[in-house]
């Protein structure tokens, strides 16, 4: 079937315009954070259910979370955000140079945090502040500390995984810009993982008042 | 069949009962009129309206004001009478009277246990006065079960971590069945019990017989008794079909096998597999056994102790 | 295919070879590929309850001890809500209908779509493993602590009804981007056919609810993995609130099984009446307003499990609402009967017997939503009869007359008219001698998930396992003469149904682009008032 229009080789065959394929990229993507948020979603209500019948437990326990590698963190996220839109906004202008290092730059950020965290989850398992059954400190007050730490592995966990995913989803556009796959006209990819990568950093600034910064 | 209660009811034993009942029975009719409705106008309409040959131009007609709102509002009406109704009935079910009987449940699996006030028990069957209110405090030993006495049209979950509440009123001597509703494993279908229904002096004179019972029957009698009434049956056979647990024929005197080594079955081990099932397990079993500290007494254990060696090969 | 008529070019045979199939990004392909796993499914979980029926045939021991009947009825379950139910409708026949009715090529996300079918297989594939290693017993909803307790597999159950739910997003955000962005020029939302708007609706409830049932599972699993104790009571944990997560995803997924055959059924009454569609408005708005309140009634699984009286006002209230619209179709269904010229092929027979059904379905649904007597009715055979009424009894009945409505246009073949006319009188009748009878078991307080029963209960017990033979017997003849009409029946022409919907217009089996020319839409779905068809010659779109 042939349309009247041109029909460049990124198009879909089965869209007639650019704009179609875009908006309908876009519009998936919405959808599929909404389906994220939803996920989290689950986890906030546990969390806030779980707090509201141990106030006094969750303040006692959330002092042995480390502030200001929290905040280490959540500087690095929000530093990577900004160069991920930065990125989008220089394969705008049709600078792919650009792009490339902001790319690079966001990636590098996510690892940061990574090792952030890694360092912070493996002081809490040498002090066997794990979760459930296997946790065995005992510096905290409070009724059954270990649903504290259940939760907070359970949520930051989960959004590991998600930075984990982040960054396999920013290393395959850095790798298709590096091919010279986009344009100014179409850089759908990096855009998506741009969302994405937002939605990311966003759960983590919910995460971290939550967690850390309790009372 | 059940030929006693209404074609669908079973008998209504409780003082809610007949308030359930003409509930259901007012859903029963109205939902009955509306079904008939609905096939009649499928039936009459299949029949008049059938193609003749060919298909031709049909009527466009798809709207009707009127009718619409008809058939939206009727329904809706009855629905807020049913809610209302229902909600109604479900709060006199939900708040027990003050002077209440108060008897704690405990089910486990797969037995029900029950404490009545002045410190007697009973296993799998429920002894109550007629025409008194009776509160049950209910919670779980391990998983979820459910308390229904389909006679009384009560229901209610038992909990482990916290007591649930329900009530009910007999209104007629008998004896009822009572079934767990929340599915709890292998021997979900065995944890059935019954809810005695006595005239107030004989409940007096069950009570102050402390539940015991016993009196006038050799050991191994009263053990026999014990094995139906204290549930072991429900997971022991007495002839050598193997259900949850090992059966207890002719385990008496014998060596057998446990998960680590073996052991001889003497008065002690008996005593031990009663009060701290978990101490020795029979190879090939789960070990799954509630303990029955503190349910039987010292005589009773006997009793059962004796039944057990009586039941040779 | 030894054909006697070779079909033309067309998307089953280009390009030919497995490997075509296996990495088809054609969305009709892929309906098919979903349409043969779904079957097995069906299959599988219709051997289950087969196996149940047969062991309740008597109280105590059949065929088989408590241990693997426990097992039996949980597989029966979860194989048929998260592999049946759940995707047959929008999955399989969805898949392949939905572009050609919008006039698209194809879905918004081809790849998406081929990966949600391989997604679904593998977390089939964890189902499938739980049942040969020790089968899960929990029953399909994994109630904790039980499901916690149990030594069976349950992580490999719950994994795989966790990875399913990915399949399942992906599925309904595809569809929901679809339907925006891919219309046909001209086609207009209120030009939309209602099965379109029902899969719209089903589609919105994937994407919001499925979440939260993955997240649910995945701290069931994290639970038994690590013991974090959330919903253990041993450890500060509470059992109760595992049935709110699950049951906030598990009561909006029954819409997601009924709504999609809500909508086959508006197409079927109203191609087989040939009649312009009563009340297009209410069907397609209420398929939205069910939608939204289902997220609102989930609590009225759990009136006796111990929440507040008021929280359960609150769920029979909004559980009443809910209701109305679907009430609301049945009439208006009823209405498009009504000076039309009604065909009794049949796909209209099980359009029918859905009415007939569902009608049940629907009005058993009060006596639950109401307080008082749901108290006595909870977790009876009269909840077993009340589901089965309205998922199989519903869905089931709307995906067979939906698969006999769309066989000419999947395989361009007819099956034999005679036999499956008695194939549909056969599934009706075990339908109802199966399910009718639980009815009055529950009255009569026969509590569901039971192994052994009291002798009371044996003759209704023993009636309903006989209808279950009827119904697979049913089953059994309509195996066969689909089997064979995929290679013998006769060509069945574009059109054979005299329908005004786009996905008639093109060649029966369609080309592998759907349309040889982009649909240019003249009328609407419904117009058989203005527009007149010959059966067997395309709709002029």
């Amino acid at each position: 079937m042939t349309h009247g229009k041109e029909h460049p080789a990124y198009l879909a065959h089965h869209f007639s315009e650019v704009e179609q394929q875009q908006e309908s990229a876009k519009l998936g993507m919405w959808i599929f954070l909404l389906t994220e948020v939803l996920l989290f979603g689950g986890l906030f209500c546990f969390y806030t259910i779980y707090r509201a019948w141990n106030p006094d437990m969750f303040y006692n326990a959330h002092k042995f979370l480390n502030v200001e590698l929290g905040a280490l963190n959540t500087v690095v996220l929000i530093s990577s955000s900004v160069t991920m839109a930065l990125a989008i906004r220089s394969m705008q202008l049709n600078d792919r140079k650009k792009t490339i290092w902001f790319l690079v730059i966001t990636l590098a950020c996510a690892a940061i945090f990574l090792v952030v965290k890694y360092f912070e989850y493996s002081h809490k398992f040498h002090l066997g502040q794990l979760p459930g059954k296997f946790y065995t400190f005992t510096g905290v007050q409070g009724n059954n500390p270990h649903i504290f730490f259940s939760v907070y592995f359970t949520m930051t966990g989960l959004h590991g995984i998600h930075v984990l995913a982040g960054m396999v989803a920013i290393s395959w556009v850095l790798y298709r810009t590096v091919k010279n796959n986009f344009s100014a006209q179409y850089y759908t990819p990096i855009e998506m993982t741009g969302l994405y990568w937002h939605l990311v950093d966003l759960i983590w600034i919910f995460l971290f008042p939550l967690l850390y910064l309790i009372g | 069949m059940d030929s006693t209660g209404t074609l669908f009811m079973p008998p209504g034993r409780s003082t809610i009962a007949g308030e359930v009942d003409t509930l259901f029975y007012f859903i029963f009719y109205t939902s009955v009129v509306f079904f008939a409705i609905v096939v009649f106008g499928i039936t009459f309409f299949s029949i008049r309206y059938r193609r003749q040959r060919k298909a031709g131009l049909t009527s466009g007609l798809a709207h009707n004001t009127k009718l619409e709102i008809l058939w939206s509002v009727i329904p809706t009406i009855l629905v807020v009478i049913v809610f209302f109704w229902g909600f109604k009935v479900f709060i006199k079910m939900h708040v027990p009277p003050k002077d209440a009987i108060e008897i704690k449940v405990t089910g486990q699996k797969w037995f029900w246990t029950f404490v009545y006030p002045n410190g007697s028990n009973s296993l799998n069957e429920l002894v109550v006065p007629v025409g008194k209110p009776v509160k049950l405090l209910m919670s779980s030993r391990d998983v979820i079960h459910s308390f229904f006495v389909p006679d009384f049209r009560i229901k209610m979950d038992v909990l482990p971590n916290r007591y649930t509440v329900t009530w009910f009123e007999a209104t007629d001597p008998g004896i009822y069945n009572l079934f767990c509703t929340e599915y709890c494993g292998k021997g979900h279908s065995e944890m059935l019990g019954k809810v005695k229904v006595l005239p107030e002096r004989e409940y007096q004179a069950w009570l102050e017989s402390g539940s015991g019972g016993g009196e006038g029957k050799t050991p191994e009698e009263f053990g026999a008794e014990l094995y139906v009434s204290k549930a072991c049956v429900t997971c022991h056979s007495v002839d050598g079909t193997l259900l949850v647990g090992p059966s207890f024929k002719g385990i008496f005197g014998h060596v057998t096998q446990l998960e680590d080594g073996e052991a001889m079955v003497d008065e002690n081990y008996l005593r031990e597999s009663i009060l701290n099932p978990q101490a020795k397990i029979v190879a090939g079993f789960e070990p799954v056994m509630p303990t029955y500290q503190g349910v039987l007494n010292d005589r009773q254990l006997d009793a059962l102790i004796a039944y057990i060696k009586s039941l040779k090969e | 295919m030894s054909e006697n008529i070779a079909l033309a070019r067309n998307y089953l045979n280009t390009p030919r070879g497995l490997k075509s199939w296996l990495l088809t990004l054609d969305h009709k392909r892929i309906g098919v590929l979903y349409l043969i796993a779904i079957m097995a499914s069906f299959f599988l979980g219709g051997v289950f309850a087969l196996l149940i029926r047969w062991e309740l045939l008597n109280p105590g021991r059949d065929i088989m001890g408590p241990d693997t009947y426990n097992q039996v009825f949980t597989l029966h379950g979860a194989i048929m809500i998260f592999l049946f139910i759940i995707p047959s409708i929008p999955a399989a026949l969805g898949n392949f209908v939905l572009p050609q009715m919008l006039g698209a090529k194809d879905v918004a996300f081809p790849r998406l779509n081929l990966a949600s079918w391989y997604i679904y297989l593998f977390g089939a594939l964890f189902a499938v493993y739980s049942m040969f290693s020790s089968a899960v017993d929990t029953g399909w909803t994994f109630y904790t602590p039980y499901s916690t307790e149990t030594t069976t597999s349950v992580i490999s159950m719950t994994m795989g009804a966790f990875i399913l739910g990915f399949s399942s997003i992906f599925t309904g955000l595809n569809f929901i981007v679809t339907i925006h962005k891919l219309r046909a020029p001209g086609m207009t939302w209120r030009q939309l056919p209602l099965f379109v708007w029902a899969l719209y609706a089903t589609a919105i409830i994937q994407v919001l609810a499925t979440p939260v049932l993955g997240i649910t599972l995945l701290l069931l699993v994290l639970e038994r993995v690590f013991g974090i104790g959330i919903f253990d009571p041993a450890m500060g944990g509470d059992p109760v609130l595992y049935q709110h997560f699950f049951w906030f995803y598990s009561h909006p997924a029954v819409y997601i099984m009924i709504l999609p055959g809500m909508g086959i059924i508006s197409e079927l009454i109203a191609v087989f009446a040939h009649r312009k569609i009563f009340g297009y408005n209410a069907i397609a708005f209420s398929s939205l307003a069910i939608a939204f309140i289902s997220f609102l009634v989930w609590g009225h699984h759990m009136f006796v499990s111990g929440q507040s009286p008021l929280a359960a006002m609150i769920f029979s209230f909004l559980t009443f609402l809910v209701g109305i619209p679907s009430g609301i179709k049945v009439f208006n269904w009823l209405a498009t009967l009504y000076k039309g010229s009604i065909s009794f092929a049949t796909p209209m027979l099980y359009a029918l017997s859905f009415l007939f059904l569902f009608t049940i379905g629907g009005l058993t649904g009060i006596f639950l939503g109401a307080l008082a007597t749901d108290v006595h009715l909870h977790d009876t055979y009269f909840v077993v009869a009340h589901f089965h009424y309205v998922m199989m009894g519903g869905t089931v009945m709307a995906f067979l007359g939906g698969i006999h409505y769309w066989w000419p246009k999947i395989w361009g073949r007819m099956y034999s008219e005679f036999w499956a006319k008695i194939a549909a009188v056969l599934v009706f009748i075990g339908f109802n001698v199966t399910f009718f009878t639980q009815f009055i078991l529950g009255t009569k307080g026969m509590p569901r998930r039971y192994y052994n029963y009291l002798d009371q209960y044996q003759p209704l017990h023993a009636f309903s396992s006989i209808g279950s033979w009827i119904l697979g017997l049913g089953f059994v003849v309509m195996l066969v003469y689909l089997l064979h009409s995929i290679y013998r029946g006769r060509p069945a022409g574009s059109n054979p149904w005299g329908a005004l919907t786009l996905e008639w217009t093109n060649s029966s089996p369609p080309p592998p682009e759907n349309f040889d020319e982009a649909p240019v839409l003249t009328h609407g779905p419904y117009d058989y008032d203005k527009v007149l068809v010959e059966e067997g010659s395309p709709a002029r779109a």
